[in-house]
């Protein structure tokens, strides 16, 4: 199994502060819109971003939830892997907000189409964007693409992405794995 | 990742402690399901379900419903009242009869102990025990630990009574054996008539008291006398019955804490409960029908996950 560095810390970091301003740049106050972290990897990625919008670029109007979208998902029954819930903590509307939906890596798209469904059934928003850190080109199943990137990565099917957090993995990295 | 360790949900004996803490951790995201403005997940679209009840029922039967539509399945239901069983056809063929129809999950209640074991020894189909004469009822003691797990934190350690009708119980059972995994400590009340010669050697004490008893325990799981399963006299009178074994509100308030109160309904108000302790807030029993279907959706959802 052969690990290659793809985002160092460094990297990470212009790339968070990038993104923040990109999204204070799109939502301004940010006194309508939603920040919505998919579980289990976009959590922490949105997390960043909050803070990094509240301590740097004073916005204090950001809101945060975490969407679970299990339930939602296209394998069920379909694949090996056994698919356990995670919680939801959509206690602040969504009705007429605007959503952006976090996630760590963007490969086929099925999770985002998963996500889109789960919003759903929590009211109707003004609109919904996507937020990702990493975008797996060309591996897309799906008609969807981000707002906003991190990253642009060309991987082959048999390689895996994966994001490093400091809070969880001791370092901000993220990693290109050969299985 | 986890999963079941059982194919079917037989009875509360066959799972260990980890299945049932699986179940609870899916339960709490269901019940944050059953909770939204949409309160409908599309997991189960694939799956057919048909509920055979061949004994009647009205909460378990409209909770299994509604878990299995909230978790958009296809249901399809039975009743022995108006269906073939009139004509003579075998339980083994009726269910064959139905599964040709491609149903991939069967939830039963059979008035026989034992109904849900044989089909699942028969049949190919994921086999959901609702209630099996005086045996099992497994989703029925799972809702009971979750609604104490909820209200108290915790189940492990807690003192827990079973109150009445134990002899013609299959809830008492079904606890028993979910509160002993779950590390509760078990007691039976109840007339010596209505309590089982050999209930003892299930690791549980008998406390013919009730005063005793409630003082004892964290919580009371009070059963509901069946008088339609009495086939001899149990006691003399529903009023005797009611003076020795029915809890009353200053019953509760003589006690020098406050107890949880449970029911798996129907309840006979003023037999074994009376209205004032029903209506009360020490009383969990809506939380538990709440409960139910959260608990449902889980053992549905992850038995279907086991392809």
């Amino acid at each position: 199994m052969s690990k290659k560095l793809l985002l160092s810390a460094e990297d990470l970091r212009i790339i968070l502060h990038r993104l923040a301003c990109q999204l204070k740049e799109t939502h301004g106050d940010f006194s309508k819109t939603l920040l919505v972290g998919l579980q289990p990897r976009g959590i922490r990625l949105a997390e960043r971003l909050l803070h990094l919008l509240q301590d740097h670029y004073q916005v204090n109007q950001a809101q945060l939830s975490q969407l679970d979208i299990t339930f939602f998902r296209d394998d069920f029954r379909r694949s090996d892997k056994i698919l356990n819930a995670n919680s939801n903590n959509m206690e602040v509307g969504v009705e007429n907000k605007r959503i952006v939906l976090i996630d760590d890596v963007l490969y086929t798209g099925r999770s985002i189409r998963a996500a889109l469904t789960a919003i759903d059934s929590y009211g109707r928003p003004e609109e919904i964007q996507l937020l990702t850190l990493i975008d797996r080109r060309f591996s897309r199943h799906l008609p969807i693409q981000p707002d906003f990137c991190g990253r642009q990565v060309d991987a082959i099917q048999n390689e895996r992405v994966v994001v490093c957090w400091e809070e969880e993995d001791n370092e901000d990295a993220v990693y290109l794995v050969n299985k | 990742m986890s999963e079941l360790s059982v194919k079917h949900l037989l009875g509360i004996k066959y799972l260990n402690e980890a299945d049932i803490q699986l179940i609870f951790e899916t339960a709490t995201q269901f019940k944050e399901v059953i909770n939204r403005p949409i309160k409908k997940v599309p997991s189960l679209r694939d799956i057919t379900i048909a509920n055979l009840f061949f004994e009647n029922s009205t909460r378990t039967k409209l909770s299994f419903e509604l878990a299995q539509k909230r978790l958009s399945a296809d249901v399809i239901n039975f009743a022995a009242s108006n269906s073939s069983l009139k004509k003579g056809e075998s339980l083994i063929d009726t269910v064959n009869n139905i599964l040709s129809m491609k149903v991939d999950m069967v939830v039963i209640r059979h008035s026989s102990p034992g109904a849900a074991s044989f089909l699942a020894q028969h049949v190919d189909a994921a086999i959901i025990n609702a209630g099996d004469g005086a045996h099992e009822h497994p989703t029925q003691a799972l809702l009971d630990t979750f609604s104490i797990k909820e209200r108290l934190g915790e189940v492990a350690g807690k003192k827990v009574v079973i109150v009445g009708d134990v002899l013609h119980s299959r809830v008492a059972l079904s606890n028993i054996f979910a509160l002993q995994k779950l590390g509760a400590e078990v007691k039976v009340c109840g007339p010596s008539t209505l309590i089982p010669k050999h209930i003892t050697s299930l690791g549980v004490t008998v406390e013919p008291d009730i005063r005793k008893a409630l003082q004892w325990c964290d919580v009371a799981n009070v059963l509901r006398v069946q008088f339609e399963r009495m086939s001899a006299s149990y006691f003399p009178s529903n009023r005797e019955y009611t003076s020795f074994y029915g809890i009353t509100a200053p019953m509760l308030k003589s006690l020098d804490k406050e107890i949880v109160i449970m029911h798996p309904g129907p309840i006979n108000r003023g037999v074994e409960l009376s209205s004032e302790v029903v209506d009360s807030n020490q009383a969990i029993i809506l939380d538990q029908v709440e409960n139910g279907m959260a608990i449902r959706m889980a053992v549905l959802y992850l038995l279907a996950s086991k392809k």
